[in-house]
């Protein structure tokens, strides 16, 4: 036991619970469903996953600091919806060009978010709760009612949700959820192990303390609401591509899902501690029982329901486990520190 | 004491907001001010401003209630599912205001009792509640309520006052007496303060906590009976997306979201800020989303500008010495 606790710190143990609950609701769907393990399942699970699962990366970043942006679903709405018609109005434009476009509005808009909580100390729930209702509103003042079509969008965008990067054994891996893993493995290790992604646990955790001990908090702040931004930028593109058609009301209540999704995934509400996988495992959770619902004939009035159960489950578990769990390990280390170590002792540090 | 200016601070520039708000209105029609417009003002957003003022009690406790317009939703939709199935009005509208308070006190279950974030809970609560909704509604619309239903949530029933109106001013003291003149009331505001304290003072902070969130569920419900009666119809995903316009109400009105601090004379202004602006705003044919956006940037505004401003008088001081 204590061998396992010097390696496995119980916040992973968490996500393996979480792992396993993600499974289990497969094995529990595909008994329920015909036809149920195929590539269009996963396919369909994946791609609707996919964009939620970075915008909660970005989320997670500025929840990691104590704060929350719920701007999100304003900014995905906002970049679907300029790249759309700008893509529309010149179909020439090279892809990357319109990625980078995307990301820069999202970075752009994150900024604002991010300079009126750092330096104007604002409390960011108040921040992005203004800013939620501004975007959408220059977004509608900007479009004239109008929306875009997808007869108007160029081939390769049309095309592009469908585009596998590659295929193993009948498994299809699209080139947008292969875009939104590589966020999740990118800020995943970034979070573990550069000192910018360590700064973020140490500012949530204890603002104060972290001012003192000489950390740039308000810098650090607003990188992670740029981050955020750009994500969500990033997202609206994967947006405008997987929907094609795109009004002003587009990712209407988003901000709802991703914070759902992080929550889910364990990441603590009030800063300091969660991962990036464990938020796309949230998000996973999610889309795997919304998209499974919805196969399953009952009725989707039904799925919104479920979901709220969960996500309370998610929280309620998270609380009383993980409590249970940290007394295990810190019992563990007191026994190691009464008899004094003989391997590895140093890493079973809970954080 | 500095805290305490600060606070008196806060009413003068709302107040100063209103004044040019109003001699905005009133430039532009004359008849801004009469009876009818202001009541007609307050009926448009009725359900919001009463679900605010115990909005302000719970953000003052130090927590938050993401649940409201769900719940609201909620109560309409079991009163237009029972009334469907040939259930008595009065009897359908207990029953709204029964699910209203068991959702509120389950709500409080988790929060007070089991020490969830509040924030977490009732944003389970939100996409919960709608569920339910949803389930027994579906996507169907239900109306043809009795008459006298309907006039309940449209018709003057006291001089130029809708019922609506008068539980509005009833509530506004109600709460405002339990807030600033009871024991209950010291009581949300030294937990607001710190929770751990008022805990090792030997505060019940549970009950508390608890009492708050039945009684915002409770109250809840019965703005989305009345938002029923006043549309005459019921449908699931009816007040979606409230819960924003209520937080923003008592966010403007100086309550801060950390909680300890803030009060009705605040949240009340801001009501009469929000609603004129609103409405000067609909005269001069600018749209429901512009608006928004509006009340969005005054909001952060609200709390910028002083934090600016007391920067730069910090900074001109620093310099000084």
């Amino acid at each position: 036991m204590t061998w396992l606790q010097s390696r496995i710190r119980p916040e992973q143990v968490r996500e393996l619970s979480l792992l396993l609950l993600i499974v289990a609701a497969i094995i529990f769907f595909g008994s329920m469903i015909d036809s149920y393990y195929t590539s269009r399942t996963f396919n369909r699970i994946a791609s609707s996953v996919a964009i939620i699962a970075v915008v909660a990366v970005g989320q997670t970043l500025v929840v990691l600091t104590r704060n929350i942006d719920l701007s999100v679903g304003s900014i995905v709405g906002f970049t679907a919806y300029f790249v759309g018609t700008t893509i529309a109005g010149d179909n020439t434009i090279h892809p990357l060009v319109a990625v980078a476009l995307a990301v820069a509005i999202g970075g752009v808009m994150g900024a604002i978010n991010g300079v009126i909580v750092a330096w104007g100390r604002v409390p960011s729930i108040i921040v992005t709760l203004g800013t939620l209702a501004i975007y959408r509103g220059i977004l509608i003042e900007y479009s004239g009612a109008k929306t875009v079509t997808t007869d108007s969008l160029p081939a390769w965008l049309i095309d592009l949700p469908r585009l596998n990067l590659f295929v193993i054994e009948g498994l299809e891996v699209r080139v947008l959820v292969a875009l939104a893993l590589i966020c999740v493995v990118v800020f995943q290790i970034g979070t573990s192990y550069l000192s910018f992604g360590r700064r973020l646990y140490a500012i949530g955790s204890n603002p104060d303390a972290a001012a003192l001990i000489g950390l740039p908090v308000k810098r650090i702040v607003f990188i992670a609401f740029v981050l955020c931004g750009a994500l969500s930028g990033l997202a609206g593109f994967m947006f405008l591509a997987r929907f094609g058609n795109i009004t002003v009301e587009a990712g209407r209540g988003l901000e709802l899902q991703v914070v759902a999704a992080v929550v889910v995934g364990g990441v603590n509400i009030f800063g300091g501690s969660g991962t990036i996988v464990g938020a796309l495992l949230g998000a996973i959770m999610i889309g795997t029982l919304e998209q499974s619902l919805f196969r399953l004939q009952i009725s989707e009035f039904w799925r919104d329901a479920l979901l709220g159960l969960l996500i309370l489950l998610a929280v309620a578990s998270d609380a009383v486990i993980l409590k249970r769990l940290r007394a295990l390990w810190t019992r563990a280390d007191l026994k190691l520190i009464d008899k004094p170590p003989g391997a590895a002792a140093g890493e079973s540090q809970p954080r | 004491m500095t805290a305490f200016r600060h606070l008196r601070g806060w009413e003068a520039l709302l107040l100063i907001l209103l004044a040019i708000i109003l001699a905005a209105n009133v430039s532009a029609s004359p008849f801004y001010l009469g009876v009818g417009n202001l009541v007609n003002l307050f009926q448009l957003s009725i359900e919001k401003v009463i679900v605010a003022l115990v909005m302000t009690l719970i953000i003052i406790n130090g927590e938050i209630d993401l649940s409201v317009a769900s719940i609201m939703g909620l109560s309409a939709c079991v009163l237009a599912w029972l009334f469907q199935m040939g259930v008595p009005v009065p009897v359908g509208i207990l029953a709204g205001l029964a699910a209203g308070l068991i959702a509120g006190a389950f709500n409080g279950f988790w929060t007070a009792y089991v020490g969830l974030p509040s924030l977490a809970v009732t944003l389970a609560g939100l996409i919960g509640f709608r569920g339910i909704a949803r389930i027994l509604l579906e996507d169907r619309a239900i109306g043809g309520f009795p008459e006298w239903f309907n006039t309940l949530g449209q018709q003057p029933v006291l001089g130029p006052l809708t019922l609506p109106l008068i539980i509005f001013f009833i509530l506004f003291a109600v709460f405002a007496v339990v807030l600033h003149a009871s024991a209950f009331g010291r009581l949300v505001y030294v937990i607001g303060n710190n929770a751990e304290a008022a805990r090792y003072s030997g505060v019940n902070v549970k009950r508390v906590k608890m009492t708050l969130f039945a009684a915002s569920g409770l109250i809840a419900a019965l703005a989305g009976l009345l938002y029923a009666a006043r549309l005459g119809s019921v449908r699931g995903d009816m007040a979606e997306g409230f819960e924003l316009d209520i937080i923003t109400i008592v966010l403007l009105g100086g309550v801060s979201i950390f909680g300890g601090s803030g009060n009705l004379l605040g949240v009340g202004l801001s009501i009469l800020i929000i609603l004129n602006l609103r409405n000067g705003m609909g005269l001069a044919n600018i749209t429901g989303n512009t608006q928004t956006s509006v009340i969005g940037g005054l909001l952060i505004l609200s709390v910028l500008v002083p934090n600016l401003t007391e920067m730069a008088v910090n900074k001109w001081k620093g310099r000084k010495a």
